[in-house]
């Protein structure tokens, strides 16, 4: 049984909405851009951020803005898109699976909501109930490969039998909280992350959230999702393993599970967070898995590390790839960064593609990767 | 694991003689296994309570590398969320933050035991047999003889709540939701 990735929503700097966000990719347009924080970056950071009065804007057509919080708007912007162009009759077969590392961390200290807000059961409760999910909400909070994590997670709902669809959403912010630890590990990028570049200086974050219909059933304009892996390192907590055994052992499994020839991959939507240490694994695991050649990029370059949001993020920009043949830049890349030598996407452009691996790593040495293919 | 007691299959193994803050309790546990692993020190309570029981789960059976992690909880990373955020106005610490996410503690578990295995942290707002289950046979379908541990690692306001339980193709008691409920409700 192969379940299908169908319509999708993208609430990002770059636009509200997939199309938006696509077109952007097309210009080679960054939503990364520069912001001051008084407390942790008097002298600015680059970071990928949406701008709260256009997000009320667009949520009053919901409901009242200031009953929720940015992220749960975030979430449910991208939610209700999905729900507008899938029309399923009910929600009675759907579950909602939701993926997110920090939540609400930004109300943390504040008083603005009740203070169960900053619980991860409570935001998506709210979230559920107001679409009215019959169903408890299901939350995936695995760090980094969380996103992806939520469609492997939703994959196998629907195969026991239990659900014929699931909504997959996933929502991240920028929050002092955030930028702060970023900061203390001395991983924040002085200027643009330059993914798997010779010249990188580590992450830029960003925020947004975004949400896809996983079904059963195929319908025009869907994808194939063949499966998804994961493996940890069993290394370090906060470091890349220096073999990449997680990230290899991921790939090799997802590889086995979809039973394809992994030389007949024509993209890889990586990682590459930009650190030294990151996207120097990840080239190592591509290598050890022999798909050096395969077209490849990181699209942190565009839109920041949105953490539990990047994931499922970048599978939805992957899903276009496929279904429109088109390869993204990697931006911001200027020569080889890594001791292995990637076929890093210098240029947007036309090109057949129907089979796509996905791959993410995180804190815990957790790493993932699932499987794409045009129907 | 619950207020200072420590059952293994229904049998009391260990009992806090007096109340114990959480981080007391598992000093006194650490003690008594009599482990010699400084990097226990190290970590965030959270984490030190996944370690510690799953130190308990594997310490009479070898642990296949492939024996997958399926963990939840009620409150995430709750507590160590809000220390890392009261270090924020002084100094921030990495070595705080890197705890503030429920999965590192199947980090710290796989590194002390070498798996290489599937990891999932979900949070779910009481234990969910039937999610549990879910997901643990699927993990169990992928890979052939696998074993899987099914952990609730919880931590709020200094209680904890914590239930690990080894899935495998051998054994008394068949694997199903309803099992795991019982088992995890036992007292």
């Amino acid at each position: 049984m192969i379940n299908f990735l169908q319509n999708d929503s993208i609430i990002s700097p770059l636009g509200f909405g997939t199309e938006e966000n696509i077109v952007a990719l097309r210009s080679g347009t960054s939503g990364l851009q520069k912001h001051y924080n008084k407390r942790f970056f008097p002298e600015g950071f680059y970071a990928g951020l949406i701008n709260t009065a256009k997000i009320d804007e667009h949520f009053s057509d919901f409901d009242d803005p200031a009953k929720f919080t940015k992220l749960e708007k975030l979430i449910m912007l991208a939610i209700g898109e999905v729900l507008q162009t899938s029309r399923l009759e009910s929600l009675q077969q759907t579950a909602l699976v939701i993926s997110t590392t920090k939540g609400n961390i930004d109300q943390l200290g504040r008083n603005e909501f009740s203070k169960d807000r900053i619980e991860l059961g409570k935001m998506a409760q709210i979230i559920s109930d107001f679409f009215e999910f019959p169903h408890n909400p299901i939350i995936v909070s695995n760090a980094c490969i969380s996103g992806g994590l939520a469609i492997k997670v939703a994959d196998d709902l629907i195969k026991s039998g239990k659900f014929k669809n699931a909504i997959v959403a996933a929502g991240d912010l920028v929050s002092d909280f955030v930028l702060s630890g970023f900061q203390s590990f001395q991983a924040i990028s002085p200027e643009p992350c330059k993914p798997f570049s010779n010249d990188r200086q580590g992450v830029s974050l960003g925020e947004g959230a975004s949400a896809i219909l996983l079904s059963s059933e195929e319908t025009e304009n869907s994808i194939k999702f063949l499966g998804a892996a994961t493996a940890n390192d069993a290394n370090h907590i906060s470091g890349p393993s220096r073999t990449a055994e997680g990230l290899f052992s991921a790939i090799e499994k997802v590889i086995q599970k979809a039973k394809i020839d992994r030389f007949e991959l024509d993209l890889i939507s990586a990682h590459g967070t930009a650190t030294l240490y990151n996207d120097e694994m990840e080239s190592i695991a591509f290598s050890r898995s022999r798909l050096q050649e395969i077209p490849l990029n990181s699209l942190k370059g565009y839109y920041g590390h949105s953490l539990g949001n990047s994931a499922l993020l970048e599978t939805i920009i992957t899903k276009y790839s496929l279904l429109n043949n088109e390869l993204f830049t990697s931006l911001n890349f200027s020569g080889q960064g890594t001791s292995k030598a990637l076929n890093i996407i210098s240029k947007n452009k036309k090109s057949a593609i129907n089979l796509a691996l996905k791959t993410a790593s995180g804190f815990g040495g957790c790493n993932l990767a699932m499987i794409l293919k045009n129907c | 694991m619950r207020k200072g007691k420590i059952l293994e299959n229904a049998k009391v193994l260990f009992s806090s003689k007096e109340r114990e803050t959480s981080a007391e309790f598992l000093k006194s546990v650490y003690k008594d296994l009599k482990l010699n692993y400084p990097k226990f020190f190290k970590m965030d309570l959270l984490s030190k309570l996944g370690f510690i029981a799953s130190e308990l789960l594997f310490r009479n059976d070898s642990i296949p590398a492939s024996t997958a992690l399926i963990f939840a909880n009620s409150n995430s990373s709750l507590q160590t969320d809000e220390n890392y955020f009261e270090s924020m106005s002084s100094f921030p610490s990495p070595g705080l933050f890197v705890y503030t996410l429920p999965n590192i503690m199947l980090g710290e578990i796989s590194i002390r035991h070498q798996l290489i295995s599937e990891n999932c942290f979900l949070i779910m707002e009481t234990f969910d047999a039937e999610l549990f289950e879910n997901q643990i046979l699927a993990n169990i379908a992928a890979e052939d003889g696998a074993k899987a541990v099914c952990g609730w690692v919880d931590l709020h306001s200094d209680e904890y709540d914590v239930f690990l339980s080894l899935i495998s193709a051998e054994g008394e008691l068949p694997f199903n939701a309803e099992n795991l409920q019982n088992l995890y409700c036992s007292k």
